[in-house]
């Protein structure tokens, strides 16, 4: 799974956090800040076995769901109301920094806060608080959380891969669309594989309840991509197709036969947009090709170009707060291809050099608009300002009958911190969250009009980016 | 049939009736040419028919390249589209009788689609309108003939079209029927424009993008008449439909821009003037079709019907 690998190997994310812990922790003096911290959580080296199938309590109704929340809320503001008093107050000691599911905790004591990698930090408590001041105009959207337990209200029918994968997810060890995709097929394959009919029930309509639940704890961990919410309605599909009839034996394997026929259309549908890109000579010998951040498909379409013997130069575009163009850069050079680097400030200036702009996508909305790594949308406004064709490259598996003409409508948010954290500079923002009538927004994606968009290339062919809603017509049939 | 003969056939065609456009020219000459054919197997046989309609598309005999292609594809796809899944194995000659009988239902067909668009057309060509149309068309023509005998008065401006002087051959027909038409200079394109009501173009091939691949000179005129809010209407068969997604007029395939005599004497191309141009689907109001009436962004909708 190549995909897979991709995505774990860049994750800019895991070397931040370490990093910056271990800094703080030189101008703090330790001693004084453990005891304090062990005082706040006192349940925190509990093993992750607590929390899976087996152990203790029945399903929530949504209203107890809700005043756990509330009360867990008011336990934060009091934390944070303590550390505010206390004179040694920002500490962070993350010594063990990425193990998962080491140290994860019970759902004994419902009011405490569980943290997912290890220590529990003031610095967190405050961070959460103070995204929860947010009001008005983006209340709507789904507020990051990054280290509020995701295991605490978790069901016990929730199996430890979903865990897992859960806090890959969260901890962005697995990002990118694709990469999340293939990666909770392979999971679901496991839960499947332990999965076994509780007598007097039927396999299709257990096991579809079974894995909604496990993928509803998924949603909370991250927001599901579009690409992850077809891929589970085309398996429940499957699931439903069942005869009642049939062994379970017989009936997994063919769950299995459709989970791996996904995964490997998704790998085959990106060697297709590739083949249909070069035979249709959209990559030409000359091209400056400017792309935007690191998409997987697009890194794969120009090595492949470039192996097939195509000339051309290309423009890696990058844009804070994640800079993964980096990444796309050191592959894209390591393969021989002639790239140079911006940052998406400067990509006007470079514009008028460019002969195409290539796009990946987060997914493809039925009224043509492409929703896209933030900046992409301002990407393709200087390229359409410059008159340079703009190519979308998206599997048809990403397309979906939601219709957005904003990206406020819906979004998803992410560390806020990692807005004002700049290099290794002191930066002065450091005490945002004291500012009360300061709000930052991190916005993971945005959405780009379909006049902006010249093209989309997909593997059926390339279509304008308006024929959405016939492909996913052609698709249903 | 070898390819002298094909071309023979294809000339005498055009020649017996002008006023049958390139593609169905094209198209019937693989038909006669399928008849012909004595290939043992199926996969010969189709790789017969590939290399007869590429001798059409490369011939110089018209300048209607786009439309050649794009026509002996769609027929190609429309006759082996539907496997039947009886006759099919038994043996190559009854194979042949199936395709040759989908050939004759295609052609039919296809001779009744003009009347089809101009029935579609004829209510917005209203009482007094000024109409600019561009190059020679026989669509075009035959939907002003209509709207002629229909009683309506129309003026036609039409512009000169070079280099081959197309537009007058396009007045003289007009004015033969008694419709009021008048040559325009090409440069006069952007002079005239506020005096019409719409623009009124046929297509050489209609692109899967919504766009259109016509005479040269459609593309300064889509661009003037955006400038001064007039609809553009371009009339076209649903054989002219290709699937081809041009982004520039760079991208458009030099088979289509340039004479294939030229393009295998390999001349200096910087300096040769395109037959065509590529007028993308922003600057087109609505496309009259055999389908029906489709804005540019249906197209793609239709190809992908087909060809999917």
């Amino acid at each position: 799974m190549p995909g897979n690998q991709d995505s774990a190997s860049r994750s800019p994310l895991s070397q931040q956090t370490p990093s910056r812990g271990r800094r703080k922790q030189k101008s703090n003096p330790r001693g004084q800040s453990t005891p304090q911290l062990q005082g706040q959580t006192p349940q925190q080296n509990q093993n992750i076995k607590n929390a899976s199938p087996g152990e203790g309590d029945t399903p929530k109704t949504k209203a107890q769901l809700r005043a756990e929340r509330r009360a867990l809320q008011e336990a934060q503001r009091a934390a944070k109301a303590a550390t505010k008093q206390s004179p040694s107050t920002p500490v962070s000691t993350k010594k063990t920094p990425r193990k998962f599911g080491l140290q994860m905790q019970d759902t004994a004591d419902k009011h405490d806060k569980v943290s997912i990698s290890g220590g529990e930090t003031p610095r967190n408590v405050t961070s959460i608080s103070t995204i929860q001041r947010r009001t008005g105009f983006f209340a709507h959207l789904p507020r990051y959380q990054h280290n509020v337990s995701l295991t605490k209200d978790a069901n016990p029918k929730i199996h430890p891969a979903i865990l897992k994968l859960g806090l890959q997810y969260v901890e962005g060890v697995i990002c990118g669309s694709n990469a999340r995709c293939l990666a909770l097929l392979g999971t679901l394959k496991q839960v499947i594989e332990t999965y076994s009919t509780p007598k007097q029930k039927e396999l299709s309509r257990d096991l579809s309840t079974n894995l909604k639940k496990n993928m509803d704890f998924l949603a909370q961990s991250r927001p599901l991509s579009v690409g992850m919410i077809n891929a589970f309605k085309h398996l429940k599909s499957c699931i439903n197709g069942i005869p009642r009839e049939k062994a379970e034996d017989e009936a997994k394997q063919d769950l299995y036969g459709c989970i791996d026929s996904y995964k490997q259309s998704i790998l085959l549908a990106g060697k297709a947009i590739a083949k249909n890109l070069i035979e249709n000579d959209k990559i030409t010998d000359g091209d400056t090709i400017m792309v935007y951040a690191f998409s997987s498909l697009i890194k794969n379409v120009l090595c492949e170009a470039h192996d097939k013997g195509k000339t051309f130069s290309v423009i890696v575009v990058d844009g804070r707060p994640k800079l993964e163009g980096r990444e796309m850069l050191r592959r894209l050079v390591k393969h021989g291809i002639k790239c140079s680097y911006i940052l998406i400030s400067a990509a006007s200036y470079v514009m008028r050099e460019v002969t195409k702009v290539l796009l990946g996508a987060h997914a493809l909305l039925a009224n043509g608009y492409v929703m896209s790594r933030v900046g992409s949308s301002q990407v393709a406004l200087i390229a359409r300002s410059y008159n340079v064709p703009v190519l979308v490259c998206c599997e048809t598996y990403k397309f979906t009958e939601k219709v957005q003409t904003d990206s406020f409508v819906s979004n998803e948010l992410g560390d806020p911190n990692s807005l004002v954290q700049i290099g290794k500079k002191e930066n002065y923002l450091s005490n945002w969250k004291e500012q009360k009538s300061l709000h930052l927004m991190n916005f993971i994606y945005d959405v780009t009009p379909s006049d902006l968009i010249s093209m989309v290339i997909t593997e059926l062919g390339m279509v304008p980016c308006t024929s959405v809603p016939v492909v996913l017509r052609i698709k249903q049939v | 049939m070898n390819e002298t003969d094909t071309l023979e056939y294809f000339e005498t065609i055009l020649k017996n009736d002008p006023e049958k456009s390139e593609a169905v020219a094209a198209i019937e000459t693989l038909f006669h040419y399928i008849k012909l054919d004595d290939a043992e197997t199926l996969h010969g046989f189709m790789e017969n028919i590939q290399k007869a309609s590429k001798w059409l598309e490369e011939s110089d005999l018209s300048g209607a390249v786009t439309s050649i292609s794009s026509g002996c594809q769609l027929f190609l796809r429309f006759i082996t589209l539907a496997k039947d899944p009886e006759n099919m194995e038994s043996d190559i000659q009854k194979c042949k009788g199936i395709l040759v009988k989908r050939g004759h239902d295609f052609l039919d067909k296809v001779k009744t689609l003009r009347k089809k668009i101009s029935k579609l057309a004829n209510p917005f060509i209203t009482d007094g309108s000024t109409i600019l149309v561009h190059s020679h068309s026989r669509v075009v023509l035959q939907v002003l003939k209509q709207a002629m005998q229909d009683k309506k008065r129309f003026t036609v401006y039409v512009t000169e079209s070079n280099p081959d002087k197309s537009g007058h051959k396009m007045v003289n027909k007009l004015t033969d029927v008694g419709i009021p038409a008048i040559l325009v200079l090409d440069s006069a394109m952007g002079y005239i424009m506020e005096k019409i009501d719409f623009v009124m173009v046929g297509a050489e091939g209609v692109m899967e993008s919504g766009g259109i691949v016509n005479k040269i000179g459609t593309f300064t005129m889509a661009v003037c008449a955006k400038y001064l809010n007039k609809p553009v209407y371009v009339l076209a068969e649903s054989f002219k439909f290709a699937r081809l997604f041009p982004l520039s007029q760079e991208d458009v395939p030099n088979k289509f821009k340039y004479k294939a005599s030229k393009l295998n004497d390999k001349v200096d191309l910087t300096k040769e003037h395109p037959n065509v141009d590529y007028t993308p689907p922003s600057l087109l109001t609505l496309l009259f079709t055999d389908l029906g009436i489709l804005t540019p962004s249906a197209v793609s909708d239709e190809l992908i019907k087909l060809y999917l």
